[in-house]
Formats: structure tokens, sequence, C-alpha cells
């Protein structure tokens, strides 16, 4: 479709951020005589608008009166743009990917009552001192746009609107499976992009034979969907042959059992619902929820990251009968960002873009939706280069009375939010699949883009429908789209759904895509008859689109019409219990490893210097300021603290409900590199130091509750599968003595890249999300110390456990004696600490995790601006340790406290039983001054240890005099 | 007069809503929520009320610019009403993205009296959005609500915060005639264009505006997230210092300025 294009521009006597941002990017990318780039808004215009209207509309909205002007191309012309002596490169949306801003230009158009015609929007860049044009174009498409979702343009402006479709697929589509024998059925699976094996196929074929008919296609994307990995959690649920030991439903056997044998009595709702809910005080429930977004996060990171926040928070959103997101916590996990680019598989995008990527994606989904994201972390892997993991979490509050919901026959089924769109076909499938080279472009239907503010109205209706109590159960749209939300809700009743009626973004979809589509920012609701039109009304107030899907029935079974023919009729019997349950083999070979021969350390601040640097220790300062962490004014812990707020949090503190301090402590804990060592090791590590975190920040240990968030590199070998039963069953004894029960969880079980012949599987993580209510915020900790002349003890026994650590990361080492967690003695440590912190005997808390003592003591002095001297030969620890063993062990169960000296016997009387010590002392002059008895080790500036800790991530440049390493 | 009726307004992406309203109310305020199509369905409504709070967020997404579709829509229908609401005597309040909503409808500064775009807020020097405490110094201005001689902390949380002026005249003229009412401040208590001190590159170091007669007031830092003593970023220091936490956090100054002014006028 022919468009007027108009390209607004900063007046050249004005600053031009986004022009300065490609100049750094570009230049990042080797094109290193670019010597200016000024940038172009550019909006797309369908061509019927006059141009007097044009003109009217760029001047009043389009252009900032104050420090822009625009220029308007006619829908014909194709004259050169760019100004003499650069060449200008346009950024151009690929047909068919989101583009929110259209909307909001539509909508301008229409109160300033012109017709409200077609539009889209780009970006362009004229860029000066580049010689080779097609240099330039190849930079520009990596370092300006991803090539997935946007076109790049040299010298040229998009041509016009995309144009819709022209004709509709909406036969039925009757598959016949009968003839099939199995391979022929695993090639429909695969040619189809099912993601179902040769065995559930085999189901399936029966059960249609049975029928005497052949399934629809409809009726098979539905149960692939279902059946996907993704929603049913196959491998987790399935029986596993371990050791000699058949374990039934391993997830129900180990996770599972451990939360119904705790029996808590502050858990409302664990297991069934979108997240788990969580007592918060007599009136209200908190709900938490935590999963992962790494297949799309990996082939377009920005809308991967930002529609993992998107869903998250819609599955926060759709618990019980309806909760508040509160706060988003988001963990990665990425190869080194200074991978050399020889070292990069094909297919894979370097880490730093992908971090660069994944940081926006979060920014810019989180802050608009209007929730913080308060808390997070980030880890480096080299197998993590072509899976990275993009961990998102959201939390929520709603009323108890709240937690359950039901629909019921006859109810409405009403959908609310955003549009339907081809976007994200086939996600919860593909993310069954493993990742290969040509992933990037088979794969690009699965990426969504997302439109954080279709999700706010959404959010707004749904609050509102919520006070008015005018529906009796809901859910997100996720995978699977409508087929999965309606597939769950109608679990028990059945559906009748008519989807011709359904609001599309653009013509064309068949019904089965309308069925499926993962297409963001859409809720699914049961609305009693009685209670519709009001429902209508409020969506209405809030902007927020909304339709009849169709109606809950009761004969068990779920038809999916369009236009009134038949395309699915599927018995839900059969879609939610005819998966096959499988037996899959496990076993567990430890690997063979040894303990590295290092000379004793000679130079210990060089020492300190590196492990403060490691990417994993480093500060994460310039993520966490892109993140609104403040918003909704419930803040009391935020994620930097002390006293230039740049020394790192142990846990989130807020105070959710305005006007009371109770509050919201949350915290995670994930240590990727123990898992070569031992995956039972990196299982209980991770577990303890979410539990580590939450302590020294002043939670209880006794009223905290935990998630786990599995993502392994392929389960269907029985080594990965013996690897991650390892794994569980240790996380499973620690959590049964730490009276911690897991209330949600989530698994990510195929994250391995094949590369030509080399395959390479991220290590077994579990990242465990801790949550913990507390009394009073204003009696929570931080980590930066706070007065010179405090004593410094360190809780917890050290030992020779630096398998896995940083420091001997630092000197090329894995080592084999990762930390393993002392069962029998961690409970009473996390409790005795609470009680010491309770009675008011500690100042601030920090809990020894990577880096152990010496990145703990120097994190601290780092936040107070103070300085810290520390002797080892004062602390607890198996006997014959070296200096350098004792200052970066990374053994658990260990905290570093900040003591008034006159506390000190309340401390103690405290800690009875516990091992711990008074290892040194908090000083005015800020240095860092380690000593083993008499011989001094080193005397490091604080402001000195800052710069390596802050300059690996400083990616603006801005933290550090020097900027990134 | 009791609790003076304050106005929060709503619309698609605002997201402060909550914490503004119950900011006002804690101040002795009487807010109500009314959401824009509301509004502008009858924008009589406007009478009952002493003040009009426009909240932060991301108003339509701040597509197209930060604040100009939910100012576009403003415009037509209400904009010239809210001019009158402010000549009879009512507060206006804009806060980051309120604050650049009443810029792009040319409420603020609003030298001339008269609805025109004088000044803008346009991107960070960083080009991206940073959440930061913010030390600010309250000017002498003409503002009614907002005392001159404060050293505030307040979270600044935006990604087109610069305010930048039409010309260096219109520049001059804000800091002269009492329109910049807040400047971003260093660690010596100067006022300055350095990050991070000033978060975006604002000249001279502008975080906030009030217009020709006071009553309307822009600050692109949140009063709305720093109301309660457990907001501030260092307030287990203040508490170990005190021995106790303070009443309030330091953004209460404006909401109760804002509610003790409208009381006073009642």
């Amino acid at each position: 479709m022919q468009a007027w294009r108009i390209d607004v521009l900063v007046r050249p006597e004005h600053q031009d951020p986004m022009g300065n941002s490609a100049l750094r990017a570009l230049r990042g990318a080797g094109l290193d005589g670019v010597t200016d780039v000024r940038s172009r808004r550019g909006y797309l215009l369908a061509a019927e608008l006059p141009e007097a209207q044009v003109r009217t509309f760029a001047r009043a909205v389009l252009c900032d009166p104050v420090i822009d002007h625009f220029v308007v191309h006619a829908p014909d012309s194709t004259a050169q743009v760019a100004p003499p002596g650069t060449h200008m490169v346009a950024v151009v949306p690929r047909a068919g990917v989101t583009d929110p801003v259209a909307h909001s230009v539509q909508k301008a158009l229409a109160d300033m009552g012109l017709p409200a015609v077609a539009a889209g929007t780009y970006k362009a860049f004229d860029v000066r001192g580049a010689a080779d044009a097609a240099r330039l174009l190849q930079a520009a498409r990596k370092a300006l746009a991803n090539d997935v979702v946007q076109d790049v343009l040299l010298d040229a402006l998009p041509a016009g609107l995309p144009t819709a479709a022209a004709r509709t697929d909406v036969a039925v589509h009757p598959i016949p499976l009968a003839h099939l024998d199995t391979a022929g059925l695993e090639k429909l699976s695969k040619d189809g992009g099912l993601a179902l094996d040769g065995v559930e196929m085999t189901a399936i074929q029966q059960h249609f034979q049975a029928l005497g008919r052949a399934p629809t296609r409809m009726e098979l994307e539905t149960l692939a969907q279902t059946w996907s990995e993704h929603c049913k959690h196959k491998t987790l649920t399935g029986n596993v042959r371990f050791e000699g030991r058949l374990i039934e439903n391993l997830l129900k056997s180990t996770i599972a059992k451990v939360t119904h044998t705790l029996d808590r009595d502050f858990c409302v709702s664990v297991f069934v619902d979108n997240a788990g809910i969580v007592k918060f005080d007599d009136e209200h429930s908190v709900c938490i929820k935590v999963e992962t977004h790494n297949r799309p996060s990996a082939i377009e990171p920005f809308g991967g990251a930002g529609t993992g926040v998107g869903g998250v928070i819609r599955d926060v959103l759709g618990t019980g009968l309806g909760a508040r997101p509160i706060a988003s916590t988001d963990v990665f996990c990425f190869a080194p960002p200074d991978l050399k680019p020889a070292q990069l598989p094909q297919g894979c995008m370097h880490p730093l873009t992908l971090l660069k990527g994944v940081v926006a994606g979060v920014r810019d989904y989180g802050n608009p939706m209007g929730i913080p994201t308060v808390n997070g972390s980030v880890h480096f892997d080299e197998n993590f280069v072509g899976n990275p993991l993009v961990y998102v979490g959201n939390v929520g509050i709603l009323p108890t009375a709240r937690a359950h919901k039901q629909a019921r026959t006859g109810d409405v089924i009403l959908a609310l939010g955003g549009r339907t769109g081809r976007d994200g076909i086939h996600g919860a499938t593909f993310s069954s699949l493993e990742l290969h080279t040509e992933s990037e472009k088979v794969s690009s239907g699965a990426v969504q883009i997302g439109d954080p503010i279709t999700e706010r109205k959404a959010m707004d209706a749904v609050m509102r429908l919520c006070d008015e109590d005018l529906f009796s159960a809901i859910t997100d749209c996720g995978a699977g789209g409508f087929s999965s939300a309606v597939g769950e809700m109608s679990e028990g009743l059945g559906a009748v759904v008519e989807l011709g009626d359904a609001p599309l973004k653009y013509a064309g979809l068949s019904p089965w895509e309308i069925w499926i589509s993962e297409a963001q920012e859409r809720m699914v609701l049961a609305v009693p008859e009685a209670k519709l039109a009001r429902a209508l009304q409020v969506c209405r107030e809030e902007a927020c689109e909304a339709f009849v899907l169709g109606r809950f029935t009761a004969d068990d079974r779920l038809v999916v019409k369009y236009q009134g023919a038949v395309h699915a009729d599927l018995d839900l019997k059969f879609l939610h219990k005819g998966l096959p349950v499988r037996v899959r083999d496990a076993v567990y070979v430890a690997p063979q490893l040894s303990e590295p021969a290092l000379a004793p350390e000679q130079d210990f601040a060089g020492a300190l210097r590196a492990v403060m640097s490691d990417y994993g220790v480093c500060s994460k300062e310039w993520i966490v300021r892109q993140y609104d962490h403040e918003v909704q004014a419930a803040s009391a812990g935020k994620p930097l603290c002390g006293v230039k707020e740049d020394g790192p949090a142990d846990a989130a503190v807020l105070a959710p409900k305005l006007g009371s301090r109770r509050g919201v402590l949350l915290a995670n804990g994930l240590n990727p590199r123990y898992s070569r060592i031992d995956p039972a090791a990196m299982a209980e590590c991770a577990l303890d130091e979410a539990m580590r975190n939450i302590v020294a920040a002043g939670g209880d240990p006794d009223y905290t509750v935990v998630l786990d968030n599995y993502c392994w590199g392929n389960t269907r070998d029985p080594q990965a599968l013996g690897e991650l039963v390892r794994a569980t069953e240790a996380l499973c004894d620690l959590a049964l003595q730490y009276r911690t029960p897991f209330v949600s969880g989530k698994d990510s079980l195929h994250n391995e890249f094949r590369a030509g012949d080399r395959t390479i599987r991220i290590p077994g993580c579990i990242l465990v999300t801790a949550m913990s209510i507390v009394p009073d915020v204003a009696r929570t900790l931080t980590t930066d110390l706070k007065r010179p002349g405090s004593l410094l003890v360190l809780v917890g026994a050290t030992k020779d456990e630096l398998g896995g650590s940083v420091y001997y990361k630092a000197k090329g080492h894995l080592g084999r004696n990762a930390p393993r967690v002392d069962k029998h003695n961690a409970h009473a440590t996390l409790r005795a600490v609470h009680r010491a912190i309770g009675a008011r005997a500690v100042l601030s808390a920090h809990d020894l995790s990577e880096g152990g003592l010496g990145a703990a003591a120097v994190e601290m002095a780092i936040g107070g601006k103070l300085g810290v001297t520390i002797d080892l030969q004062k602390v607890v620890a198996t006997a014959g340790l070296r200096p350098e063993q004792l200052l970066f062990s990374e053994s658990q169960s260990r905290f570093l406290l900040e003591v008034p000296p006159d506390r000190l016997p309340d401390l103690t009387a405290n800690l009875a039983g516990v091992p711990h010590a008074v290892v040194g002392e908090v000083t005015k002059e800020p240095i860092v001054a380690i000593r083993n008895g008499g011989a001094q080790l080193c005397a490091s500036p604080v402001a000195e240890l800052e710069a390596a800790w802050k300059r690996p991530l400083d990616l603006d440049q801005t933290l550090v005099a020097g900027g990134a390493k | 007069m009791s609790s003076p009726k304050v106005l929060v307004l709503r619309a698609p992406g605002i997201n402060c809503e909550r914490e503004t309203h119950f900011a006002c109310q804690r101040a002795g305020g009487a807010p109500e929520y009314l959401h824009i199509q509301q509004l502008l369905g009858k924008p009589e409504l406007l009478d009952g009320y002493r003040a009009i709070v426009v909240p932060g967020g991301f108003s339509y997404g701040d597509d197209i610019s930060s604040g100009r579709v939910l100012a576009q829509e403003m415009k037509g229908r209400l904009g010239d009403r809210i001019l009158r609401f402010v000549e009879r005597g009512g507060l206006v309040l804009g806060i980051c993205n309120g604050f650049q909503v009443l810029v792009r409808l040319g409420l603020l500064p609003c030298t001339q009296n008269r609805l025109e775009e004088e000044v803008t807020l346009t991107h960070n020097l960083s080009n991206h959005y940073e959440c930061r405490w913010v030390t600010l110094r309250t000017q002498k201005s003409r503002c009614v609500f907002l005392p001159a001689g404060l050293t505030l902390r307040w979270p600044a949380a935006h990604g087109e915060g610069r305010l930048v002026a039409r010309d260096a005249a219109m520049q001059k003229l804000l800091l002269d005639e009492g329109y910049a009412v807040a400047l971003y401040v260093d660690a010596q208590g100067t006022p300055t264009e350095q990050y991070p001190a000033n978060p975006n590159g604002a000249p001279l170091g502008m975080a906030g505006l009030t217009n020709h007669s006071g009553r309307v007031l822009g600050v692109m830092p949140h009063p709305d997230r720093s109301f309660l003593p457990t907001h501030m970023p260092d307030w287990r220091r203040t508490q170990l210092e005190r021995g106790s936490l303070p009443e309030d956090g330091d953004g209460m100054v404006v909401f109760r300025e804002m509610v003790r002014v409208a009381k006073a006028e009642g």
C-alpha cells in the first residue's frame, strides 16, 4: 500500500541522543571511519490522506515544535533523501511484526478529527564517514537492527505499508492418519512443527481410529499445544528409572512431595494455579511465578525478553480471581560478554548483543507496565553461547478470599486485551526442539514483539472487573494461545468456541492460526451471563478491547467453530489425560575432575581485583538503573544500597500495601558453574544462597517459600536426566530441612545448540527464587557497612570448597571440591542469624557467595564507603587451609555481619551452637586490609576495588573513569 | 474547608495513580480517580475539584514522544478549560509523565498565559531510561506550593527528561523569572549538567517548572515515590543516626503544601 513518508529530525543545533547512540553502535561494529550520525523518526501514513492533512498532523503531533523539524516524502517519490556526503540506513519492521506506535498514530489522527488511515513507523540514520556502503549495510543489520524482525534499507525509504493478505483459508482440513506407520507419523509431526514423538502420534492415531474419522488440522494443533513439553512438563511429570529405582512422576514424588509433607499453613494455593499463593496478612495473599523465555530471547532478545516479562505478568494477573502485579524479578545467563567473535558459533548472536537486547526488552516492557523490577542476577558460562537463559518472575497481591476460581457451565468465555495475529505461532512446540544454525530463519514465526500499553489496559480492566466481582475464573493466554487457555479452563466442563468474532491484527489468518496464535497481551475470563453487559462496559471504559469467544458447557467436549463450521470437536478427557506416560532411563556418572595444584597466592591485592571484576561478581548497575524499581512506591530496600546507592543488595524489600509496613522480601540463588562439577551441589547451593539472601536482609527463614526453575541441556540424554534427578533429590532433601515449601516452578529442558558436528549444552541450572513475609520493613537490613568501629563477625565454617569458585576461574581452573551444604547445621545457622538480627545485634549483613569472604567484605565496604580489616587466622575453618582458601572459599551457610561492639554478647548468645568468630572490624579509612595473623596480605583502597568491580559491565562508560574493559 | 478534593487523572499507560492518590490522602486531601474518557465526556467535572494531579507513567506508551498522545487528546476539549481552572485558583501538579503531558499541552511554563509549547522534555543524553535518586535544590520561584531553599532527594525515573527551552532567551527567562522551581545539584549543592547527579543532561540542571501564576507545577523526579520515610534510599542510616525514622520522606512536602494551599484558599 502506498504511503506518505514523514521523517522527523532533531534540528541541527540540538543534541540527538538516538543518533549518538547509533554512532557508538556502528563504531562498536568496526566502522571506525563514521564521524557523525543523525537520526530520523519515520512515519508512514496511507496515501489516501491529503497532503495538507499530512502536514497538519506532522506539525501538530509527530514533530516536537521546540527541537524538531520534519520532511514529507510523497507516496510515489523515490528521490534521494540522505544529505550529500552521507549514507542513509532505514530500519523497517518486517510485515506482520507488531508495531505498537502505529496504533497510537491512528488514535492521534482520530483525536485531531482526521481520518485514522493505516499507519506505520520506521527509523533511519544519516551516517557520515562510512566509505564502504556494503559494509555499512552489513554493520547496520547487526548493530542497529535485528534481521529477524527488521529489514534494513540502504539509501532508500520504505516503499509503503504492508498489504493485507488477499484470501483467508477457512477450510476445515482433515488430516488422515490411519494409513501412516510410526515413521510416517513422526514425519508428519516434524513437518508440521508439532513436536510430538511417535508414541504420542500413535496415541492420537488410535484415538481417532476408534472414532472412525481423521483429526482436523485444528485438532492436531490443539493436541500438540496441550501435550507440548512447555505445557505438560512431560519429562518432569514422567516416570524415571534411576539407579535401580523407578521414580513415578518425578515432580510429584520430589518437589510437590516436599510441599505436601511440610504442609505449611501459609500456603494458600500451590501447584494448581498460574502462580503459588501465600498468605501475606489477615486479608491479603501474595502470589509468585517465575518462568523462562529462553528460545524467543535467543533469536530476538528484545522481543523475547519483553514478551517474557509480559507473559509472567499475565500469569500473575490471571492467578486466583485476579492478582495485582507488584514486582518483577529477572535472572539471565549468557556466555561471557568478551567472547571473541571468532569463537562465536554460526547462527548465534554475540552474548553482549544478547545482554543489551534482553535488558532493553525487560526495560521497555516492565517500565511502561508500571511494575517495578526489583531483583535479579546475571550469570556467565561459555556453554550459554547458543542458549542464553532468560528467567522472568512476577509477584502479585490479591485478597485471600479471591484465591480460588472455578468457571461454571453457562459462563461466557470473554477474551480481552490485544488482538490476535500470526505472531508466536508454534511457540510452545518450538521450545521443545533444539536450536541450530538455521533456527534464526526457520523459527521467526515464534518471535513476538510486545505491546506493553495494550497489556496495561488489559490489567487496568481486569483490576476493575475484580473490584466489581464480575467473573468466576480467569487465565492468561500464554503458550498455545486460546487453545491452551480455553482448554485448561474448560477441563471438567466443556466449551463451545466461535473464532469468527475474534478481532485480528490483520486479515488472512486461518481459523487454526487464530486458535493457537501466541499473540501477546490477551486474557480469557469466565463471566456469568448476568454480569456480561457490565463487564463489557468496564472494558470499554478502560479502552480495552473485549469480545465473546464462546461459552462453557457441561459435556466435556471442546468444540471450536469458525463462522459456524466445526473445526474441532475434542474429548477433553483425551486432551488432558490421553498423553501416554513415559518411562525414561537416567544415569549419573560423576565427571572425572581434580583440584588444581596452585602455588601459594603471592598477590592478594591482584587476586581480590580479579575476583571483583569477574562478570558474575561485578556490579550490575548499568542494568539495574535501566529498570524502574521504584514505581508503586512499595520499595523499602532497593537493588543498590549504601551511602551512594551503589552497593549490591541481597534481597528486595517491598511494603506493597501503602500505609502498612508489612513487607515482602524477594531473592534468588543460582550458580551454574557448580553444575559442571556436581549438579547436586548446584541445586543445594542455589537454595542455600536464596535463603541466605533472605535472612541477611532480615527475613524469617520459617516464613519463606521457594520456587524451582529448571533449565537443562537435553534430558532425552540419560546422563543429563540423571543429573537432573540427582540435583532434584539434593534440592528436596535440603528444602525439607529448611521447611521451605516449593510453591511454583517451571522447566525448560532442551537447551542445546547444534553447530555443525558440535553440540553445546548448557550446564544444568535450577534457579531458586525465595519470597519471605516480614512484619515490619523498618526492621530489614542492607549490606552496606554503617559505622567505623563495628566488629565484623563471620558466621559459618569455611572449608576447602573452591571447586567452581570465582577464584579458581580467575586462575583458569574448575576444580573438584564444589561447596556442599551441611544439612544438619544449615537450618540452625539461618535461624540463629535471623534471631540475632531480630535482637538488633546487627547493623548490616551480607551473605557469602561467589568470591567468598573477600567479595562479601569488599561489597560491604563499597556500599558503606568505609574500610575493613580482616584477620584470616580468626576464621572458623577446616585446619590447614591457606589464606587464599580462607579468603575465597565458597563454602555455604556463611554470613558476614556488622556488629556494634556493645552488642557482641547478644549476638554471641543468639549464635550459640553455630560456628562464628569476630574476624575484623570496620574502619573509617576506606581500605580493605587483609592479614593472616601477623602477616599483612593486602591493603587495597576501596576506590580501586570499586573501580575493578564496576568496570566490566559499565557499558555506557559512565560509572568509572575509563569505562568498560 | 476540610479536605480539598483532588482529581487524580487516569489514562491508558498512566501507572503511578495509586501512590499519587495515597500521597494526596496522606496529606489530608480528598483524592478521586477520574479516567480521561470520563473527563472528555464531561469536562465540567473539573469544576468540582481544587487540584488536579497528572501522575507519572507512560501514557499511550509514550508513543511518538512522551506524553504527546495524551496531550493531544486533551488539547481540544480540555486545554482551555484547564487554563480557566488555573485562573480561578485551581492547582495543577504533573509528575514525570504528567509533567511531560503539561509541557506538551502548553500549560508549562505558560509564560504568556496561552497554550503554547515553549519548552520540551526530550531524550536523556544517555538515550535510555534511567532510574536513580537525585538531589534537588528548590529555587525561589513563582510556585505557590513548593517552598524555596529545600534540598530534596527524590528518585528520577525517565527516558525523556531533558528540559530544553525553545531558545536561549526562554532558557534565561525560566531561571531569572522564577519558572525553574528545582535544579539537579551535585554533592556540593551546586546546580549541575553532569551525569549522574543530573540524570538526563538538562541544561542548567532544570528539573521542574511552574507557570506564570505559580499554580501549576511540573517535576521530572518523583515525590510520589519518596513521601514515606522508608522510601528514602538510605533510611537505615538515618534511622541509626536519629534513633528513629522521621515522619515523612522528602517527597511529602509537595503534597502537604498542595493540600495546605488548597485548604487555605478554599
